[in-house]
């Protein structure tokens, strides 16, 4: 992987973790590692294979996506980085502790300090109210009451909930319930937050805005996120780097450009076609690099082949800058059309 | 005929002299270990009677209303209680008020740690599930005569006869409400680096509440079915109207007194219903919205 040469900044480092669900999960390990697929361990043992050997390095300040069906194994996989989950083999290690040598005690030192989590089903204590829900990770840690109301509000008005403070979260909408899961987690100004398909119960606008929302979000705190999807075009859109989940089997891990310029498998290749390509690739992996004649009109590296797409009915070429504005290559519309139709290894 | 493959007479002869001995050398000490529980009682039959019944009637539509926020159940609650006063029944129906409460506190102290331990462990479940089906299907006079023969008759042993039949419930719906509060609530409690102790107070016990509360207005129903049984063996109060009712076939007082019975349900029924209506709308169906 390329990033070895940063391991110390790595937040959340997974090697080989395994887990099997079920009774004797020892003598399943055993067969699934005698080279048996992830059926024929359920068929002959009746246990369920979780995850199969996964390793990940996720990068301090990212977003980390992993996208994969349901029964892929995404859930069972985040709810290792804080240990709801224990493994049956592997190591997690996060900012470089050892999460599964930790004792029970500092288990739930680090559930408080370190890492917080918001979750599909929000998970919000419904007879508390909005303000006292988001202050709940800190009381858990002990931050006495003034200080943790005062922070709990701060967030509130982040996600922009002002004026529900005392509402209770049955009166919420299931958007506003979840920036309630998101201010809770948040509150906890823990380096890592894990995010459990956080925005899929949503409906698709309040959802796009929450992703805007949270990327945003991201920027502004360099918080090392991990989120959780089974929607392709979400991870798209957020994601700095997507792994691919199948069978608790991990596809593919890379930029999002890389899944769909270059995707590994069938599996991955089937998500692709199903998704906007145009929204999905920049211009800055496309684009012919280079000293070319100053175009008429030049978009940033970070554009969209959407972005540039409009240029196209009056020019031929397009120009791409980089931050400072320097022209470092150009697009053409063939190039473009090229990498939205088709998907063959080499393109870009 | 089923043949006779044992005889049981030496094992029953032994449990029949094996009670007598514990009567004749441990009967004081039981007696000793129960005081607390007459104290409680006398307690809180001396307070009822002490108070006028205008301020008890004025109490319980106080308690109605704050459960209700309405006038209707207030003004059943304090009409039937007036209905009690009038047929001559307040005494006897204070001494059963009396008796209910008592082995409804003694039922709600017993009973929830039981279920806190048995919706944590699956072997005190295991455990306790049989024993909790014993106690509510045993007829209540097996183990009544023991008691008396322990304790002699009084008030004693007819509490306890009606705590054994009233816990029951208690105990299992506090069971079922702690392992029924929803998954992601616990999962999220946990994330957040919560003790089982954290999760418990926190979490659990306030979810749980609307079901423990359904489980404190069975528990004072089936102590309410127990007065009558109750009084057989010196507890006094409406049960005894209706055994006497009986034994002098005046169909008239047996029905007054179990009139009086009826009312002392209904009144708490309702109440206790009520409060946890209340309590399901300030937490209950909180996530359906999603």
């Amino acid at each position: 992987m390329s990033e070895t040469n940063q391991n110390d900044q790595l937040a959340i480092r997974m090697q080989g973790v395994t887990k099997i669900f079920g009774s004797d999960p020892r003598s399943a390990l055993a067969l699934l590692r005698s080279g048996k697929s992830k059926s024929e361990v359920q068929s002959q043992t009746n246990h369920v294979v979780g995850l199969d050997n996964v390793s990940l390095d996720v990068a301090k300040g990212q977003i980390f996506v992993v996208m994969g069906l349901s029964g892929s194994g995404k859930s069972t996989l985040i709810r290792h980085v804080n240990r709801l989950i224990e493994p049956t083999a592997g190591e997690i290690f996060v900012y470089g502790d050892d999460v599964l040598k930790m004792s029970l005690e500092q288990l739930r030192s680090y559930r408080r300090t370190k890492v917080a989590m918001v979750f599909q089903k929000f998970g919000l204590l419904p007879h508390r109210s909005v303000l006292d829900n988001v202050a709940y990770g800190l009381e858990v840690r002990g931050v006495d009451k003034a200080k943790r109301l005062d922070e709990a509000a701060r967030w509130i008005e982040v996600v922009g909930l002002s004026g529900y403070e005392n509402s209770k979260p049955r009166q919420l909408s299931g958007g506003q319930q979840q920036r309630v899961g998101l201010a809770r987690a948040l509150a906890m100004d823990t380096d890592i937050i894990l995010m459990d398909e956080a925005f899929s119960a949503l409906d698709p606008l309040i959802r796009s805005g929450m992703q805007d929302q949270l990327i945003t979000l991201q920027k502004e705190l360099n918080k090392t996120i991990l989120f959780i999807t089974h929607d392709f075009d979400e991870a798209l859109k957020i994601g700095d780097r997507i792994a691919v989940l199948k069978d608790g089997a991990l596809q593919q891990v890379g930029k999002p450009e890389d899944i769909v310029l270059k995707p590994a498998n069938e599996h991955i290749e089937e998500f692709v076609r199903e998704v906007n390509k145009a929204r999905a690739i920049h211009v800055r992996s496309i684009m012919e690099r280079g000293e070319f004649e100053p175009c008429d009109y030049t978009v940033p590296a970070t554009a969209r082949c959407e972005d540039v797409l409009p240029y196209f009915a009056e020019h031929q070429w397009v120009g791409v800058t980089d931050d400072g504005g320097h022209q470092v290559g150009r697009v053409t519309a063939k190039r473009v059309i090229g990498a939205l139709a088709r998907y063959t290894p080499g393109v870009g | 005929m089923f043949p006779e493959l044992i005889d049981t007479r030496p094992l029953r002869r032994s449990i029949d002299e094996g009670l007598n001995w514990v009567v004749r050398n441990w009967g004081d000490g039981f007696e000793a270990a129960a005081r607390p529980l007459l104290i409680l009682l006398n307690a809180i039959e001396g307070l009822l009677v002490a108070t006028p019944w205008w301020l008890i009637i004025g109490l319980l539509a106080l308690i109605a209303w704050l459960a209700t926020r309405r006038w209707q159940l207030p003004t059943v609650v304090a009409a039937a209680l007036f209905l009690v006063g009038l047929m001559d029944l307040w005494r006897d129906a204070m001494s059963t008020m009396a008796l209910m409460l008592a082995a409804t506190i003694t039922a709600i102290i017993v009973s929830i740690p039981v279920g806190v331990a048995m919706s944590r462990s699956f072997n005190v479940r295991r455990a306790m599930t049989p024993l909790l089906d014993l106690m509510q299907t045993l007829p209540s006079f097996v183990y009544l005569i023991p008691t008396v023969m322990i304790f002699g008759p009084g008030k004693i042993p007819a509490l306890i006869a009606t705590i054994v039949y009233a816990a029951p419930p208690l105990v299992r719906l506090t069971d079922l409400g702690l392992r029924s509060v929803d998954p992601a609530v616990m999962e999220a409690s946990r994330a957040f680096g919560t003790n089982p102790t954290q999760r418990l107070f926190g979490v659990q016990i306030p979810l749980a509440l609307p079901t423990i509360l359904a489980g404190v207005n069975q528990t004072t129903m089936m102590a309410l079915a127990m007065v009558v049984i109750a009084s057989m063996i010196g507890a006094g109060g409406l049960g005894y109207q209706v055994l006497q009712g009986i034994g002098r076939l005046e169909v008239s007082r047996g029905l007054f007194a179990g009139l009086g019975i009826v009312v002392l349900a209904i009144v708490f029924d309702r109440i206790t219903q009520a409060f946890g209506k209340q309590l399901q709308g300030k937490i209950g169906l909180s996530e359906q919205r999603a």
